[in-house]
């Protein structure tokens, strides 16, 4: 008989739906194929004109209908996208979900091109009190909406049938692996049998690249676009910029089996600690990462011995990547020389809020496929960083169990660990 | 029935146009016939509640931390300082360190300024996307970006106040602190967090956060009234303030282990997504009422009735039909909140239960006298566009 509690006596958390949107493209197959063979989704920047940019590539997510049309558009396409595979997966209905929705996506804002068009409509008066006045006189709520932060999720609501108020959250970089972490608490409090986990982020706009660039967070490497980035190499000099969504169903394992669904991989544990050092950087000790790390193996009931491969978050920023190989090396101790550990993000850059949920579901298919994607453009390995990156091809392995770390901005530190079985 | 794993309210933090702190709150809100607090000319049609003089520094030791921040993190940050000091937890590292923390967030304030140059150059422009380039790459000050981000208010607080359990940030208006108090609850009874600090902060005295609601025309303008009589007035009925709201939440047995005053317990927080516009919203409302297990008799309610003519008035006329409801508009006083607007409502309804007295009507017109100690007190966040929340309040 199947043991349907874990090692607390909580519901054991399945997934039975993965979905996925890069700038490698749209769906499992596609990004899967692009991920296993080393292919690069970073591009020159086409979207906006690049003058007066530092850096001038991203993984931007071009060919979406909403591509053009502004960061809330996108977003909500990225994520429909992504939830509309997983949920068709999952074989639930797609338009009766029947659970809550847990939503991470980027904080919202007045596009630019609205505000231009609004300002440039009328001509009494000038900057807020011109914007205020054209404002009232709007007819239609399509502007409004892409300025309230809880919008996306509650189209998403409508679209898919899920029950009850949505969460839209942010943990910034971790905002996507927070999305899963309520969704597998929610079910473990009994509240639900069942979730939608979604990470979304098409705000790759030219003030947000222009806000990271001003905080010297972004490569500038962009002679060579698909080389940009290059987590745990000597000569990494930033993030890239990227776009995406990752979507999963979750479901207590009970529910899943007994209404004979397939079961994709199981959400073990998840650990989090915020750190209270700074803004932008951690803690030098790296302890709120270490932390967070030993949280999500104490909560999956592993061990340390019993974590297979890393999903790292291994963003390419001098700082994020010495960090994380400290925190890594401290929790794993000698075996992290030989543990595999590897970015995606050296292929589809970073995807900001949906970073999370982007690699969650990497992680299930590196489990379901027994392939590890590379770390590529490691060329020039960082003496300070040791670590088995899976240098620039993929490698067959059996991987039990994943860790997938996720920090960001703020000092949110948010880490889940995934498992091929039940037990 | 007290249960070791009732959630109860140790610690409040308040920040409005009325002042700081629950009992200069109480104090205020308790004279019958107050008189609000408004600004009508700086941002003429619209009047708001301000924000009172703040010393930053009681809260916010740092000089360094304050110039990192824009208004709307300091105040999220001073008014969980206030919380924090209220539940003696300050100071204290080990609690704050296992405490947990739920902010619900809108986003920081932009330079209006550099806004305001960008559009007067684009009157003149017609290669815009060049010109925004330009002018943000050399005039955007590189860490403003920080103290726009929705989840640095949180952030700021980990830093501050060194609250390290854990750190997530909800958005999405009114519905964020719904859903920001009602995930606080549940992770404190099924005994994942023993200590939670919950709340958020709405700066309003800036151009963008008015443009936030004006987009579809939410705003009231001319002479102000009460929040429930706006129906007909010029514009959308909101008035808004500044201010904020942060609860400590804690398990019973761990706040009585540490010999702790408790406010009151927080009973069951319901929540709940109308279709509007294919009518749900009184349905919701009823549906909400019916399952925050009202107790038997007169009860006092503080409703977070934003002023927004369609569901003020949807609002109103669920809780009249009640029969037993006496409600208090706190928007009157305060001005709406957005974010803030949930964990407020429940502070001000756990501080009628700790002080075992009703509120003097706001709005002697429209709302009803309540004799008698309040029991239970519910708390009500109707969105001004979406989503809808509500609590009961009990006395510990």
């Amino acid at each position: 008989m199947t043991n349907f509690r874990d090692h607390m006596g909580r519901p054991i958390v399945a997934v039975t739906g993965i979905g996925v949107v890069t700038s490698l493209g749209v769906g499992k197959a596609d990004n899967w194929a692009a991920l296993t063979s080393g292919k690069s989704g970073i591009h020159p920047i086409t979207r906006f004109p690049v003058d007066h940019l530092n850096t001038r590539i991203s993984g931007m997510v071009d060919f979406l209908d909403s591509s053009a049309k502004g960061a809330s558009p996108l977003t909500y396409e990225l994520a429909e996208t992504a939830a509309h595979e997983a949920v068709a997966e999952s074989g639930l209905d797609s338009s009766d979900f029947g659970g809550p929705l847990f939503l991470a996506s980027p904080p919202v804002e007045l596009d630019w091109h609205e505000r231009f068009s609004l300002y440039n409509s009328d001509k009494q008066d000038a900057g807020a009190e011109r914007l205020l006045r054209v404002a009232r006189g709007l007819k239609e709520l399509d502007i409004f909406e892409t300025t309230q932060f809880g919008s996306i999720a509650d189209r998403l609501a409508d679209r898919f049938g899920t029950r009850g108020l949505p969460i839209t959250l942010s943990t910034a970089c971790a905002s996507g692996a927070t999305a899963i972490q309520l969704g597998v608490e929610a079910i473990r409090r009994g509240e639900c049998d069942r979730a939608l986990s979604i990470g979304a982020d098409g705000s790759a706009t030219a003030e947000a690249l222009i806000r990271f660039s001003l905080l010297s967070a972004l490569s500038t490497h962009n002679d060579i676009p698909e080389k940009a980035s290059k987590p745990f190499s000597k000569d990494r000099d930033g993030f890239v910029l990227a776009e995406g969504s990752g979507a999963l169903v979750l479901e207590s394992l009970e529910a899943a089996l007994a209404r004979g669904a397939t079961v994709l991989g199981i959400l073990r544990g998840c650990g989090e600690k915020a750190d209270d050092f700074h803004r932008t950087r951690s803690k030098p000790d790296g302890s709120p990462a270490i932390a967070a790390v030993r949280a999500a193996l104490a909560d999956a009931g592993l061990g340390k011995d019993e974590i297979d491969y890393v999903n790292a978050h291994g963003t390419s920023t001098p700082e994020n990547d010495k960090m994380e190989h400290l925190s890594l090396s401290t929790v794993f101790g000698e075996r992290i020389g030989s543990m595999p550990v590897s970015s995606n993000k050296s292929m589809i850059g970073h995807t900001l809020s949906a970073a999370g949920a982007v690699e969650a579901a990497f992680s299930l298919m590196t489990m379901r496929e027994s392939v590890i994607p590379p770390t590529i453009n490691y060329d020039n390995p960082d003496p300070a960083i040791v670590l088995d990156v899976v240098p620039n091809k993929k490698r067959n392995a059996e991987v039990r169990s994943v860790l997938s770390n996720s920090f960001g901005f703020g000092g949110q530190n948010t880490c889940l660990v995934m498992a091929r079985e039940p037990v | 029935m007290s249960s070791p794993r009732d959630v109860v309210i140790t610690g409040i933090g308040l920040v409005s146009s009325l002042g700081e702190g629950p009992d200069a709150h109480w104090q205020k809100l308790a004279q019958p016939g107050l008189q609000p607090v408004l600004e009508a000319a700086r941002f003429a049609p619209y009047t708001v509640h301000p924000l009172p003089e703040i010393d930053w520094n009681l809260q916010i030791a740092k000089r360094g931390d304050q110039r990192q921040m824009e208004t709307w993190q300091r105040l999220g940050t001073y008014a969980a300082g206030l919380a924090l000091d209220d539940a003696g937890i300050k100071g204290n590292d080990e609690l704050c360190a296992t405490m947990d923390m739920v902010v619900a967030a809108g986003g920081g304030e932009r330079d209006e300024a550099v806004d305001a140059a960008i559009l007067a150059a684009s009157e003149s422009r017609n290669d815009r996307d060049v010109l925004l380039n330009e002018k943000l790459t050399t005039e955007l000050r590189p860490t403003l970006f920080l103290a726009q981000l929705s989840n640095l208010l949180a952030g700021n607080i980990s830093i501050v106040h060194k609250v390290t359990g854990s750190s997530r940030t909800f958005m999405g208006e009114e519905g964020a602190g719904v859903s920001a108090v009602e995930t606080a609850a549940a992770r404190i009874r099924s005994g994942q967090s023993t200590h939670v600090l919950v709340g958020g902060a709405f700066q309003t005295e800036h151009s963008d956060m008015l443009l936030g609601y004006e987009l579809a025309g939410y705003l009231h303008r001319g002479p102000w009234k009460p929040v429930w009589q706006r129906q007909g007035a010029e514009g959308g009925g909101v008035v808004s303030g500044s201010g904020g709201a942060f609860l400590v939440l804690e398990q019973r047995e761990h706040a009585e282990s540490r010999g702790r005053k408790i406010y009151a317990e927080l009973g069951p927080v319901v929540s709940g997504r109308a279709r509007r516009s294919r009518g749900e919203l009184d349905a919701e409302i009823a549906g909400l009422l019916s399952r925050a297990a009202l107790p038997n008799g007169k009860l006092l309610a503080l409703s977070g009735a934003s002023g927004a003519h369609a569901a003020t008035s949807a609002e109103k006329t669920a809780l009249d039909a009640v029969g037993t409801i006496a409600a208090r508009g706190f928007s009157t006083l305060t001005g709406h909140m957005k974010e803030a607007q949930f964990p407020f409502a429940v502070a001000l309804a756990a501080l009628a239960v700790d002080r075992k007295a009703a509120y003097p009507v706001f709005d002697a017109a429209a709302e009803k006298p309540f004799e008698g100690i309040p029991a239970s007190v519910l708390a009500t966040a109707i969105g001004y566009h979406q989503f809808e929340g509500m609590a009961l309040v009990k006395s510990a």
